[in-house]
């Protein structure tokens, strides 16, 4: 029960804390953002590591690996397209300062 | 848990924090991603201590071969192509959430242990992970242009759905209450029927959505499998998947809510899209107006011997036709005369926010010519020609007249209607997906319309003003 509440606790501080995370982004990085915690959810590779470690018949070996090949799929896919994109994008530009000057 | 492997998630999640908030910034975005990465790999070891190392062989294989795959795809893939790459990226996530849970499951029922937590969160991580997983599967296809192309509507699509929901959640009650639902159901085949329901419902809710709208159900799917990571944290007691999980169900959220305030999209509208595209008619009282319809020479004469500062405005039909190293061509050919030549990049311009930069930025356009909206519009006025290729919502003047209700009403659009001339590539007359028409269609004096696929358009008018 102790642990459970703890949990929750830390579920709902979370919340808040993703929420307020994001927020005034510039939609320049909408796509890479959503890109990098799509690669962050893939966390769930954890969890996949837990079923297959798990003692168990073949089903849950089977159904823990396909989880495993995910999850890693997931993360590593995604934090490696995430930095192709921002790879792309170069070094900034201060626009509003060459406008004045021109 | 030990303090330990405790400690490590708790440094984990704090660079996932960390990695998010750097991502706020175009200046240290890449470094952000790095330290996410860099956490993902803390809670990847200390997990290896909390499982004590049972069964490393065949994580150790799947592990390889899921980062194999990943980081090929992840290397290969076409810019143009990203976001279905998102969605598949997702998907699996999803997948995984769902079959994590539902083995545990009947690994509980096993082991006889009745645990009231995990009979709640464990219906509960199924039904989110598979609508992620097989709405995911909807949204690459139609993106890939294999299957579910457009909107997708059949009669009682709603009803269908709600019944559809409710018979998934008296299948997790029953999953939850040891079958006293539905006594011939045993609970691990009930959670497994919860599994089958919530690929379909996955499937049904995405197919009604188009594909200019896709962006948008991606970022909301990420937040669900976010949600339903946090949820296979709980049947697990493991503390990083709540903490990792939730953070982007948050994040992913509200993220979802500025994309779609950018695409002047209300979510509520998306998602309930399927019923208002079956009843709209695009085509019904539409009366032939006339239009100044120019070829690719007379486009290029004037851009070659007339206009001085151009603008290009390009858009979701250049992504399409891939036409972006054309767009390139084109830029080269006219500076090569002379001309100053930017770019007009709408917030939402391409498939996703941010996207057109990318699309550009790869094709070799400098980075300093692609102008926000706020930096391009003050530049319209002295501009001799605006070229909007593959574009027509973002430079819709119908978005900005109050008298009009129109889906796109209240969108920030680009004021091309400031400049001298407008030069439309466009395949057809047919308005975006909004739906909504386009005046500027018809001001024959001003506009001219070169009606033809972004790519061939580009290379033509390349042509023209090369040897015109």
């Amino acid at each position: 029960m102790q642990e459970l509440l703890a949990q929750l606790a830390i579920f709902v501080i979370a919340a808040f804390l993703g929420y307020e995370l994001i927020s005034r982004v510039p939609n320049l990085l909408h796509t890479p953002l959503m890109s990098a915690t799509n690669a962050i959810h893939g966390v769930i590779l954890v969890g996949g590591m837990i079923t297959l470690a798990t003692d168990g018949g073949a089903v849950i070996k089977a159904v823990g690996f396909v989880a495993v090949f995910f999850g890693a799929l997931n993360v590593v896919g995604g934090f490696w397209v995430t930095n192709r994109m921002l790879g792309m994008f170069g070094p900034p530009v201060k626009r509003v300062k060459k406008r004045r000057e021109g | 848990m030990q303090a330990a492997t405790f400690l490590a998630y708790l440094a984990a999640a704090a660079l996932f924090v960390l990695g998010i908030r750097r991502l706020r910034r175009p200046e240290t975005a890449r470094s952000g991603n790095t330290l996410a990465a860099f956490g993902m790999v803390i809670a990847f070891l200390a997990t290896l201590f909390v499982i004590q190392f049972q069964g490393l062989l065949l994580i150790g294989a799947a592990t390889l071969l899921g980062a194999v795959v990943g980081a090929v795809s992840a290397q290969r893939v076409q810019m143009t192509a990203m976001p279905q790459m998102v969605a598949a990226y997702n998907g699996v996530g999803g997948g995984a959430a769902a079959l994590i849970a539902l083995s545990e499951f009947y690994h509980l029922q096993i082991q006889g242990d009745e645990s009231i937590v995990a009979a709640i969160t464990v219906p509960l991580t199924v039904l989110i992970g598979s609508v992620s997983f097989a709405g995911s599967v909807v949204a690459f296809l139609k993106l890939q242009e294999i299957a579910f192309t457009g909107s997708v509507v059949f009669p009682l699509q709603q009803v269908v759905n709600v019944i559809l929901f409710v018979g998934i959640l008296v299948l997790g009650a029953n999953a939850a209450l040891d079958a006293a639902i539905l006594p011939f159901l045993p609970p691990v085949a009930s959670v497994t029927a919860v599994l089958v329901a919530s690929l379909v419902l996955g499937v049904l809710l995405v197919i009604p959505i188009g594909g200019a709208d896709m962006p948008i159900v991606i970022s909301l799917l990420n937040a669900f499998t976010g949600l339903a990571a946090a949820a296979s944290g709980f049947v697990l007691e493991n503390y990083i998947l709540i903490i990792g999980g939730t953070i982007v169900g948050a994040s992913g959220t509200i993220l979802t809510r500025l994309m779609s305030s950018a695409l002047g999209r209300p979510l509520r509208k998306i998602i309930f899209a399927g019923i208002a595209a079956s009843g709209g008619g695009k085509g019904e009282d539409q009366e032939e107006r006339p239009v100044n319809d120019a070829s690719a020479e007379t486009v290029g004469e004037y851009l070659k011997d007339e206009a001085e500062k151009i603008v290009i405005v390009p858009g979701y039909g250049l992504a399409v036709a891939q036409a972006q190293t054309a767009m390139r061509d084109l830029v080269d050919a006219l500076e090569a005369e002379g001309k100053e030549v930017l770019f007009g990049i709408h917030p939402v311009a391409g498939r996703m926010p941010g996207h057109m930069n990318v699309l550009l930025t790869e094709a070799g356009v400098p980075y300093e010519k692609l102008y926000d909206l706020e930096d391009i519009n003050p530049e319209f006025d002295d501009t001799d020609a605006a070229i909007i290729v593959g574009a027509n919502d973002v430079v819709n003047p119908a978005a900005d007249d109050p008298e009009q209700d129109t889906p796109i009403s209240g969108m920030p659009i680009l004021e091309v209607e400031k400049a001298e001339r407008i030069i439309f590539i466009k395949r057809s007359l047919s308005p975006g997906f909004a739906g909504v028409d386009n005046p500027l269609f018809y001001d024959t004096d001003k506009t001219m319309m070169l009606f033809s696929d972004a790519k061939q358009g580009l290379q033509e008018v390349v042509e023209a003003v090369k040897n015109g």
